[in-house]
């Protein structure tokens, strides 16, 4: 069977069980949105290339399946860049095609000509420019399987515009052919067993263990067996802002978030520990403050499927290269089959709960006539939602708050920006969680600074029928940078104030398709929301005018030690309240 | 060219820094090379000198690079080119346990028979010296090849520096592990 290239690329996306490409048809990339139209996939058409990216990467979020996004050649692609780079630092699966001049013209500073793979090559796991019409289903099965196995990531294919147009035999490759083509990509997913041991050794002798549970955990569906290994050793789990659901929030084990904005008690937990039981995690700068001081008295055991990330940072006593959920049910059937009885905790146990009392989270009430606290807007939503709703943040103060006040109990309803920190991820992200999971509510808690950067998907949204709900804490400035100016630039604020009514948010969001709402006083905050959590059919917009003044505790200021957490003012001794 | 100040922030790195030299197998393809190379240049570790050519079989190419790195920049930086999906195979060699050859081409000045200053014959001894061999013959220059170790090419460099060395061009150095080592440090992907 001959085909077009063009052809060629639609339908190998559909053997890949593609059902949703994000993009935005350009012309090197226009023979390709020609088989579109006779294809079982859906297209959803974005205002901007980076918001095809982000989608892609919410979609890959709630699924566990690859986000697609294609896009054209120079500007296309460039768009395109930031979201490659976001899905690179959170190991998030995700398959870019796009179009690039034809074959003739490459090098030739032609229209629309960009360096794509050298432009990305640092923000992918691979890419590849494919030169021949008969690799591109090669290239296809080459990218979905690079894309999703080993650690995930995104990869991107650029295609040439006359390659999509030449015609070739058409055939799809067997995995013995697409490992052939791969001789140096072998992900090894079987944790060593004499390292297995060893770790199931070092949790058994300790007194203070913590599980230091990470993004791996998701990425490798090992929820349910981080459960059964963290109640058989009866440890505390901390889950790191991209493990947020990988460990109910609910669970009496879960210390909540670790690292600057983290909870005290997983902070100090971690150090104090005498063992780190990382699992599928990094040692973020985020995490370990300065690395020099963090958990000085633990043992490490590290479970990664990157090598790389073993000792990188942290030098552990026990490295496992391994699937993190592989590993842990190794772990766990070890660990069972020795008989071996975990040592009384109890102490441990009695110092975790004491600081959780003495230092829980904590903001003051809202005083009357005073804006709204950003945290009782998000508890709001919270509690007015389904439990297993899926939450998407930017990049800033809002997204500490929804990470430390929601209550993940469900693995997959977290979605945001971790590594790289991303400003605009929010709608763009919620939009392709509410394709790839239509089943769950999605709520995007977002900044105003955040929502002005990407705001333009609300029209892809809501000409999509894509029903997302936007919370805008709109505290009319980039708050998180306003807080560092605050707390260590002696209150000298530079360009962070933004007003809270240009744009009118609410306006803006009608004009966009969205039902939108404005809230001021407390007694509209519940109300709204159930307003919002009733409309089923097109987009909800949010401006909830919350209070500027508001810092996100606890806070490690950066570069000190975790010892040196700064808890809320209302928690240090004598508890006066700091009065601005 | 020197080393970068910035380097690498890796975790402990206070070990020695020197001469390193890596072997990398690599799929015989288009960017594989800038691929090696941008992770170095992400870094901010100066390639000291660096071969690549086709090895034994075509599809695959021997990359030979040398770096100046301490062991933990080292075991962090074969750790993330394994991650390269276009690298089969990496083998440290630390100069004890590897042949390192290298090949340069010099331009020296010499005075044709009569002339003023050095002459041909006294090059010419230095390159019978060496076992090197004169390549090109010039009016008043001559171009000698050398290949050896590394060491032999800068002290040969060292000794005709005084007549005038035009150019200079060297390979960098290739290499390959000494044989019947078992205890060579190799590493692959299994």
């Amino acid at each position: 069977m001959e085909l077009t290239g063009a052809q060629a690329l639609i339908k190998s996306l559909e053997m890949e069980h593609t059902e949703v490409i994000f993009g935005l048809p350009g012309g090197a990339i226009l023979p390709a949105y020609d088989p579109l139209l006779d294809s079982s996939i859906r297209h959803v058409l974005v205002r901007h290339e980076q918001g095809a990216g982000h989608m892609a990467e919410g979609y890959a979020d709630v699924t566990g399946r690859p986000g697609v996004a294609m896009v054209t050649s120079g500007p296309g692609a460039t768009n395109l860049v930031t979201p490659l780079c976001d899905a690179y630092m959170d190991s998030v699966p995700m398959v870019a095609i796009t179009g690039q001049v034809g074959r003739p013209i490459i090098g030739t500073d032609a229209f629309q000509e960009g360096d794509t793979v050298g432009i990305t090559r640092s923000v992918t796991k691979h890419n590849e420019l494919v030169m021949r019409p008969e690799d591109i289903a090669l290239s296809v099965r080459q990218a979905f399987l690079l894309a999703t196995t080993g650690r995930p990531g995104p990869v991107l294919l650029d295609i040439p515009k006359d390659i999509l147009q030449a015609r070739t035999e058409w055939h799809w490759p067997t995995d013995d052919e697409v490992s052939a083509s791969l001789p140096g990509y072998r992900p090894n997913i079987k944790g060593h067993p004499r390292m297995v041991r060893e770790a199931v050794r070092l949790i058994t002798a300790s007194q203070r263990p913590v599980i230091y549970a990470g993004g791996g955990i998701l990425k490798a569906r090992a929820s349910e067996a981080l459960l059964k290994l963290a109640e058989l050793v009866n440890a505390p789990v901390v889950t790191t802002l991209m493990a947020r659901g990988a460990f109910p929030d609910s669970h009496r084990q879960c210390l909540g978030m670790p690292g600057m904005h983290g909870n005290y008690t997983a902070i100090m937990a971690m150090q104090e520990a005498d063992l780190l039981i990382a699992l599928g995690t990094r040692f973020d700068d985020r995490v370990t403050g300065a690395v020099g001081s963090f958990a000085p008295g633990a043992k490490v055991v590290h479970v990664d499927i990157d090598p790389a990330e073993l000792g990188k940072i942290r030098r552990p006593e026990v490295p496992i290269v391994g699937d993190c959920r592989l590993v842990i049910e190794e772990l766990v059937r070890v660990l069972v089959a020795s008989g071996d009885v975990q040592p009384d905790r109890a102490r441990w146990w009695a110092q975790l709960a004491e600081w959780s009392s003495r230092f829980p989270l904590h903001y003051e009430p809202q005083a009357d006539g005073d804006p709204l606290k950003p945290q009782a807007v998000i508890e709001a939503i919270r509690d007015a939602s389904p439990a297993d709703t899926t939450v998407v943040s930017g990049v800033g103060q809002h997204q500490m708050w929804a990470s430390q006040y929601w209550r993940f109990d469900y693995p997959y309803t977290w979605v945001n920006s971790g590594g790289l920190g991303t400003m605009g991820f929010a709608v763009p992200a919620a939009i392709g969680a509410k394709v790839g999971r239509p089943d769950r509510t999605v709520w995007a808690i977002d900044g105003d600074g955040c929502f002005q950067m990407t705001a333009q998907e609300l029209v892809t949204a809501s000409s999509e029928r894509i029903p997302i709900k936007v919370a805008i804490l709109n505290n009319a400035y980039l708050g998180m940078v306003r807080q560092w100016q605050e707390m260590f630039y002696q209150e000298r604020y530079s360009e962070v104030y933004l007003s809270p009514d240009l744009p009118d948010y609410v306006k803006w969001a009608e004009a966009m398709g969205c039902v939108a709402f404005r809230v001021e006083h407390a007694c509209d905050v519940g109300p709204v929301i159930d307003k919002a959590n009733a409309i089923d059919d097109r987009p909800v917009v949010i401006d909830f005018r919350t209070d500027s003044q508001e810092k996100v505790f606890p806070m490690v200021p950066a570069g000190a030690s975790n010892s040196d957490v700064v808890v809320h003012p209302a928690l240090r001794p004598g508890g006066e309240r700091v009065v601005q | 060219m020197s080393l970068s100040s910035t380097g690498a922030t890796w975790a402990s790195g206070s070990g020695r820094v020197r001469h390193q030299t890596i072997s990398v197998i690599v799929e015989n393809r288009a960017g594989v090379l800038a691929r090696v190379s941008a992770l170095f240049a992400r870094r901010g570790f100066n390639i000291i000198s660096l071969a690549v050519a086709p090895s034994d079989d075509e599809s695959f190419s021997r990359i030979t690079i040398v770096v100046d790195l301490d062991e933990t920049s080292v075991e962090q930086l074969t750790k993330q080119l394994f991650k390269l999906v276009n690298v089969v195979k990496i083998t440290e060699m630390t100069p004890g346990e590897a042949i390192e050859r290298e090949l340069a081409l010099l331009s020296v000045r010499c005075a044709p028979p009569g002339g003023a200053g050095p002459s041909r014959g006294e090059v010419g001894d230095l390159v019978r010296i060496f076992g090197a061999t004169i390549v090109d013959v010039g009016q008043e220059a001559l171009t000698v090849m050398l290949a050896g170790q590394p060491s032999l090419l800068d002290d040969f460099e060292e000794l005709l520096r005084p007549y005038g060395i035009i150019e200079i061009q060297r390979t960098g150095r290739v290499a390959l592990p000494k044989l019947e080592r078992p205890s060579l440090h190799h590493k692959n992907r299994n």
